[in-house]
């Protein structure tokens, strides 16, 4: 059920607070030592800020698609990076979960992800399974009362902190593609499973990224997700995920744009050249209108798509033009916010040029721009036919 | 040991100020309206009272229009067990408000009534102590720290030249300064469980108190803008400055 528009108001102010009192403050910090401060990442677990998609009979906020990107817009005005750590329990990490998982399974798994107890991990990437993720090659092959799985994933977002992975792996050998992948729930305690080194990324420094590496992983038949009537149909609980995550991403595209802007439109109201502040020249006005006018664009799209995912009808990847449309935008927005900025955009000292490489990575993940528009183009050839 | 809290909506912090073209008030159309912040640390103090056992019930009240619910919520999102709002027109001045609380006191019967000690709107710092002698109770006022002992409210107060140290006898009045402590953020959850939470709303009327305006504004003017400043040639120069031009010295 929707919440009442002074709750969520509620909500979103004190997500705002938290952000601009707590977080903006440590961004240059998070960023030179790449890590969050555990006690940060406690408050967030108090403020309740993993469980905001779980629904509410398992501990969380139960939020819908619209008040999730409302929230969510809030935690883009900081670093991307304190986002990524609360990311995957509203995402990737249990999406998959609350939308095929068994009763059983949610029981388990979702009130330890709604407090943050456990951190969920999404484990579909693979070193030559990427844009086309229906080429996995990590199998699990039935095993007694279970699966042995074998393989390795690469770039797993919050890989180092998760207690738990949904990992897609092949079940029937012999089906091509998409076909005969399933979804297991395993623990990162599992025994055989093992992470790669951290790996070294262009920005969302604090945000953590490794390989998770399978060598006879055994697992029970119940960490089927989904139950065996789930079986080699991973494939779809993994599209899903991603088609709720896609406006998630949009949102913090959108919030991290308005941060970019206010940034740009303060520098630019006090910056003095030529004897008068740099915002009274029309050249740097022309920016300023641009990103604010492709900003509120993106934002209103957002909403408009999340509404109609809520309400079940959305039939023409409106998720998709909004990742595209949002996260291309604020590649364009950072990218003025550094000309805005001048020399002093590209000096660590001032955060812009941090942004600016934060802001690239969500054009290639949960589906780059190329892979959207493919989406895009063949959901309205399908409406024709 | 009930514990009532007043608190009081106002302006954000963060919001800039505007006063409006004919000079008769702030401006606060479509402006975002908070908790006072001195009210926060009020419902933070006797919400920690009651989580380490000292208070059994925490009441937050407010005095003003019904949009003071929102704020009200906010003080059960924090921890109030309840929440009175008493409807009036606008904002009383502080006398009216005292007396409307005094009225919520009667009904309540609270062992301890925190307030902010102002609110960042008028600056008044006057609310709690016009309270405390409307009800006859010992006062604590600018409190940096509160103890219950028994019967006892034992406030350490911030004063010009250092702290004091006062016992009252409960029922007694504490007005917060702003080192009392840090509030929490209200966590989302309970935000959304606040909803349920009781809030009664009372009259003016039913109180039996009659709002009266004793104050009259005539004129509400911004601060002057800053001027920009000079750079003088010497100490003495300055001297000279400080002296007769801003006369400060």
């Amino acid at each position: 059920m929707p919440l009442d528009p002074s709750t969520l108001e509620q909500l979103q102010t004190t997500v705002r607070r938290f952000v601009r009192e707590r977080l903006v403050p440590l961004e240059a910090q998070v960023a030179r030592e790449d890590r969050i401060p555990a006690e940060v990442v406690q408050e967030m677990r108090e403020l309740g800020l993993f469980g905001l998609t779980v629904p509410e009979a398992y501990g969380g906020l139960g939020l819908n698609t619209e008040e999730e990107c409302k929230v969510v817009m809030e935690l883009g005005w900081t670093s991307p990076a304190f986002r990524s750590v609360i990311g995957t329990n509203n995402g990737i990490g249990s999406q998959g979960l609350v939308m095929d998982g068994t009763d059983a399974q949610k029981e388990y798994w979702l009130p330890r992800m709604a407090s943050g107890e456990v951190i969920g991990s999404f484990a579909l990437t693979e070193p030559d399974a990427g844009s086309d993720a229906g080429s996995v090659r990590t199998r699990a092959d039935r095993q007694g009362d279970g699966f042995v799985i074998n393989g390795r994933k690469r770039y797993i977002t919050n890989a180092p902190h998760a207690q738990l992975f949904t990992v897609f792996a092949r079940t029937d050998q012999d089906a091509p593609g998409s076909r005969g992948v399933s979804a297991f729930l395993v623990p990162a305690d599992s025994k055989g499973l093992s992470l790669g080194k951290p790996d070294k990324k262009m920005g969302q420094q604090g945000a953590h990224v490794c390989d998770v590496v399978f060598e006879d992983v055994f697992v029970p038949a119940d960490a089927l997700l989904g139950g065996e009537a789930a079986l080699h149909k991973g494939f779809l609980t993994a599209m899903k995920t991603l088609d709720r995550g896609r406006l998630h991403i949009s949102a913090l595209a959108v919030g991290c744009a308005q941060r970019l802007i206010e940034e740009a439109t303060r520098y630019a109201a006090e910056r003095q050249q030529f004897g008068q502040a740099i915002g009274e020249f029309q050249l740097v006005q022309a920016m300023l209108a641009d990103s604010a006018t492709e900003a509120y664009a993106a934002q209103t799209m957002v909403l408009d798509a999340a509404r109609r995912r809520d309400e079940g009808t959305d039939n023409e990847a409106l998720a998709s033009r909004s990742k595209l449309f949002a996260t291309e935008m604020v590649g364009r927005v950072a990218d003025r916010a550094v000309q805005i900025f001048g020399g002093a955009g590209y000096m660590e000292e001032y955060g812009i040029e941090r942004f600016y490489r934060d802001v690239r990575l969500f054009r290639l993940y949960e589906g780059t721009s190329q892979i959207q528009q493919l989406i895009i183009a063949k959901a309205l050839l399908k409406n024709i036919k | 040991m009930k514990v009532l809290v007043a608190i009081k909506r106002v302006i954000d912090y963060n919001v800039k100020v505007r006063v409006k073209a004919d000079n008769s008030d702030v401006d606060l159309t479509n402006v975002k309206m908070a908790v006072n912040p001195f009210c926060e640390i009020a419902i933070e103090e006797a919400v920690r009272l009651k989580e380490s056992g000292q208070a059994t019930e925490v009441v937050a009240v407010a005095v003003g229009p019904s949009q003071c619910q929102e704020q009200l919520r906010t003080a059960l999102a924090l921890g109030a067990d309840r929440a009175i709002l008493v409807e009036t027109e606008g904002f009383p001045q502080p006398l009216s408000v005292a007396k409307l609380l005094k009225g919520v006191y009667d009904q309540e019967q609270p062992g301890l009534v925190i307030f902010g000690k102002q609110s960042i709107d008028a600056d008044n710092n006057q609310t709690g102590q016009m309270f405390a002698a409307l009800a006859g109770l010992g006062q604590g006022t600018f409190a940096s720290k509160v103890e219950i002992a028994g019967d006892t409210v034992n406030v350490t107060r911030e004063v010009d030249g250092g702290l004091q140290t006062v016992a009252l006898k409960a029922p007694a009045v504490v007005t917060t300064d702003l080192r009392l402590n840090e509030p929490r953020y209200a966590s989302l959850p309970n935000i959304m469980k606040a909803k349920k939470k009781p809030l009664d709303t009372l009259t003016p009327e039913a109180l039996g108190v009659e709002v009266k305006a004793t104050i009259e504004t005539l004129r509400v003017e911004p601060p002057a803008e800053r001027q920009g400043g000079i750079k003088v040639d010497s100490v003495e120069a300055l001297v000279d400055k400080l002296k007769n031009e801003a006369k400060v010295i």
